[in-house]
């Protein structure tokens, strides 16, 4: 009897020392094809397969969890998570607060989708609050619309609240192409951010030395690309 | 730059004066204080232009409500169900949903295009909510005092000879004032509370121009550190009630000037209705 | 679900519509109706319990204890509850750790090191290694906390002038039987202040009926984030993709709301009087009038 409470005990701590290892990644879950939470109620998307084979390839236990995109660096910051693997473009404010791992998303272009091809840019544009696009709207002269969603940012844009929506061309794409020719991209894309990484904790350095090399390994044997290739077409920029 | 540079800058940027672009970083606590109290200037424009229209619109309501007539009742009854029954979140999202189903080039009334475009900005859409809502709450709680109106003082008043507009006029409308002040003191307050919602679940903000909240928050999604501007729309807000109750008390005073000081009904603040 | 759902995309009409409306992202919004519930039933007692230690605080002859009581709803009261629930849940969750930390770490460094907040994996609320469900748990607690701690600020309120309304005389005739404050409190205080209290009680109620929709604001998946995410319009990346149906999803919450409001004031009706029955109060004398 004695052995097996011991034998279990072992088990347990065993367990204990292991689990430490479990990081967890944080989302948002609304942003597809990045990530969204598919009909099976799942975190799924580009993220999803990414995040999974990165934590394949450092030897960590992952666990995923969904946080409001509004407060998803504070609660970083507060350790409730690990990563944040949500489409977050390296930017420098953002770097002065965290640290970026390498990207695993080439720069992405941001682009103006609208109704009509002469649409005027700097009239009314939407953009959801509080993203790089949304600063760079307000910056360009236009009149910026801003709503709490990705969805309502089109929807205005639909219902001529707006005159063109501003947001990452991923993101866009899927829509314009299945709206049946009623929406279209206008002008030139724009390149913003310096592609898309995991954001980490400054002093997680080691966590992040794990993460960039998974990340290396991903790009030289091309399954990130393929990856890309899979969740955002063939025509995406790739590395 | 100082902080009197600032203010001068920012003061009036949620209306559109001053500095186009907000701060894009080297965030100093002067930005936030300014920006966020730039920002309380549309709470208050909510807040005090929805009070000011509601209360009418609430005493007629809250007289249909009482009426003997079910053609007047009913709707009142529905009107003041449906407000007081479902979150002001979903109002403001059903509202805005149908505001921007009407047409964008105007609607042709009588031979007179009349402009559409402005119903789906906050300014216009968002008070007209916050309007109907105080008006189902503040209907409420003016149908209660008038049912609480003392027996004897209409029995007293009919006596006298006042029946009709004169009874209501000086027997009805000056006790069911008194009567349910405290209680509105407290609807106030929660209105003003409730206008943090507008830009925050309701409407889009316009040429980033909203209230306090979407400044607070611009500056913990810029800064990432929630714990300095939330902090900054608390303390406006706190004082802001200070005002509010000051404000309404003086007006209790005067309603209740008539009475031995030992009756006066002090303003409780209590939770009558809130949303 | 169902076997017949296995290739959404090739279905249609009824069959889609059932196959839709049983996807597991729509399991977990029927199931969020039960969070909801299921958080109200938690956090009204809680609320009630605050408010009751707040309302006894500030009638207390301590001074600072008063004070404290005072204070505390005031300034809860003053601020919008959105506000408070944007900071508090993070501020609570640092401070939780921090007091675990003095405990159960070595290192006691000041753990806030410019915006990050760090303590040791030993110090974690909930451990780093616990399953999804702790964490689940932990947030759902935190967010029932908050909600306590602001409705029991107005519930305090409520409290406090109930007490004051018991008639002076009652509580005189109490000590004249020679009843200490505690037997007073207990026996005559506390068991008569309801019937004031329940008006108020009854209000607060249903404000926080209307209040559960800031839930996402505190990390907790309550029905309007999943009538949000489900109504949202749906690429080819989703199994079953539909155009923005948001204004359905809203309506069938506006219909929720008013059916629970409605019980929920039929119920406080019949509470209230019951709670009258006996009472030197208006409505009792109208229930003693009426079975007599």
């Amino acid at each position: 009897m004695k052995k097996l409470l011991l034998a279990t005990a072992l088990t347990a701590l065993a367990g204990a020392a292991m689990a430490q290892d479990v990081v967890r990644l944080g989302t948002e879950g609304a942003y597809p094809p990045f990530n969204f939470i598919n009909d099976a109620g799942e975190i799924a998307g580009f993220e999803r397969d990414v995040g999974d084979e990165l934590c394949k390839r450092a030897e960590l236990t992952c666990e995923w969890v969904t946080n409001e995109w509004d407060s998803i660096i504070p609660n970083l910051q507060s350790g409730n998570y690990d990563v944040i693997i949500a489409g977050m473009s390296i930017t420098d404010e953002r770097d002065e607060v965290i640290d970026f791992s390498q990207n695993y998303f080439p720069p992405a272009a941001s682009a103006y989708v609208a109704l009509a091809a002469d649409a005027d840019l700097k009239g009314v544009v939407s953009a959801q609050v509080s993203t790089i696009q949304a600063g760079y709207v307000a910056e360009s002269g236009a009149t910026l619309l801003e709503f709490a969603t990705p969805d309502e940012t089109i929807a205005a844009v639909r219902n001529g609240e707006a005159v063109a929506v501003f947001a990452d061309k991923d993101f866009l794409a899927p829509i314009v192409a299945e709206s049946n020719g009623e929406l279209m991209f206008v002008g030139e894309p724009v390149q913003l951010g310096g592609g898309v990484g995991l954001g980490l904790r400054e002093s997680d350095t080691e966590l992040k030395e794990k993460l960039n090399a998974a990340i290396q390994s991903m790009k030289d044997d091309g399954s990130l690309n393929a990856l890309i290739e899979k969740h955002f077409g063939p025509e995406t920029a790739k590395f | 730059m100082s902080c009197w540079q600032t203010v001068q800058d920012y003061a009036f940027r949620s209306i559109g004066f001053g500095e186009n672009l907000l701060p894009r970083s080297d965030f100093t606590l002067c930005q936030q204080i300014t920006l966020i109290g730039s920002g309380l200037i549309w709470n208050v424009y909510f807040g005090a232009l929805a009070l000011a229209f509601g209360f009418f619109f609430a005493i007629a309501v809250a007289l249909a409500k009482s009426s003997r007539h079910r053609i007047l009742r009913k709707p009142a009854d529905w009107f003041v169900f449906v407000f007081r029954g479902s979150p002001l979140f979903i109002q403001f999202f059903l509202a805005y949903e149908t505001l921007q189903l009407l047409p964008k080039a105007g609607v042709e009334v009588f031979g007179i295009t009349v402009e559409t475009a402005w119903t789906t900005r906050a300014w216009a859409g968002a008070l007209f909510v916050l309007f109907l809502n105080t008006s189902a709450y503040a209907a409420e709680i003016f149908h209660g005092a008038l049912k609480s109106i003392p027996k004897g003082d209409l029995e007293a008043a009919e006596a006298y000879g006042l029946t009709g507009w004169q009874k209501f006029r000086r027997i009805q409308w000056p006790t069911m004032l008194r009567l349910a002040w405290p209680a509105y003191t407290n609807e106030a307050i929660f209105l003003f509370h409730a206008t943090t919602l507008v830009f925050f679940s309701g409407f889009p903000a316009f040429r980033q121009m909203g209230d306090a909240l979407y400044y607070a928050n611009y500056f913990a999604d810029k800064t990432f550190n929630p714990f300095v501007p939330y902090p900054i729309v608390a303390a406006y807000f706190i004082a802001l009630t200070l005002i509010l109750t000051f404000g309404f008390g003086l007006v209790n005073r005067y309603l209740n000037r008539h009475l031995p000081s030992n009756q006066k009904s002090r303003i409780r603040l209590r939770p009558q209705l809130i949303r | 679900m169902f076997a017949a759902c296995a290739d959404p995309k090739a279905i249609e009409g009824l069959t889609w519509a059932a196959c839709y409306l049983t996807s597991g992202k729509h399991i977990d919004f029927y199931l969020s109706f039960a969070t909801v519930l299921l958080l109200l039933a938690i956090t009204a007692p809680t609320a009630l319990a605050m408010g009751f230690a707040g309302a006894t605080a500030a009638r207390s002859r301590f001074l600072p204890l008063s004070l404290l009581g005072k204070g505390y709803a005031a300034i809860v009261r003053g601020v919008p509850d959105i506000v408070f629930f944007l900071f508090f849940v993070i501020a609570l969750d640092q401070g939780i750790e921090y007091l675990k930390s003095l405990a159960v770490c070595d290192d006691h460094s000041w753990p806030w090191q410019g915006l990050e907040f760090r303590v040791c994996q030993e110090a974690k609320v909930p451990l780093g290694a616990s399953s999804a469900i702790w964490h689940q748990a932990y947030g759902f607690a935190l967010a029932v906390f908050t909600f306590a701690i602001v409705f029991g600020a107005f519930a305090a309120n409520v409290l406090y002038g109930a007490m004051g309304a018991v008639p002076k005389a009652q509580l005189e005739t109490a000590e004249a039987y020679g009843m200490s404050q505690a037997q007073v409190f207990r026996r005559i205080l506390v068991p008569q202040m309801w019937v004031y209290a329940l008006p108020g009680l009854s209000n607060l109620w249903m404000i926080l009926i209307k209040a559960t929709p800031l839930l996402f604001l505190l990390g907790v998946k309550d029905i309007v984030y999943w009538a949000r995410e489900l109504g949202g319009s749906k690429t080819q990346a989703y199994e079953y993709p539909h155009p923005d149906w948001r204004l359905w999803y809203f309506l069938g919450l506006l219909v929720f709301y008013l059916c629970f409001t409605k019980v929920s004031e039929v119920v406080l009706a019949r509470l209230s009087a019951r709670l009258s029955r006996g009472q030197a109060t208006a409505g009792g004398e109208a229930l003693r009038k009426a079975a007599a």
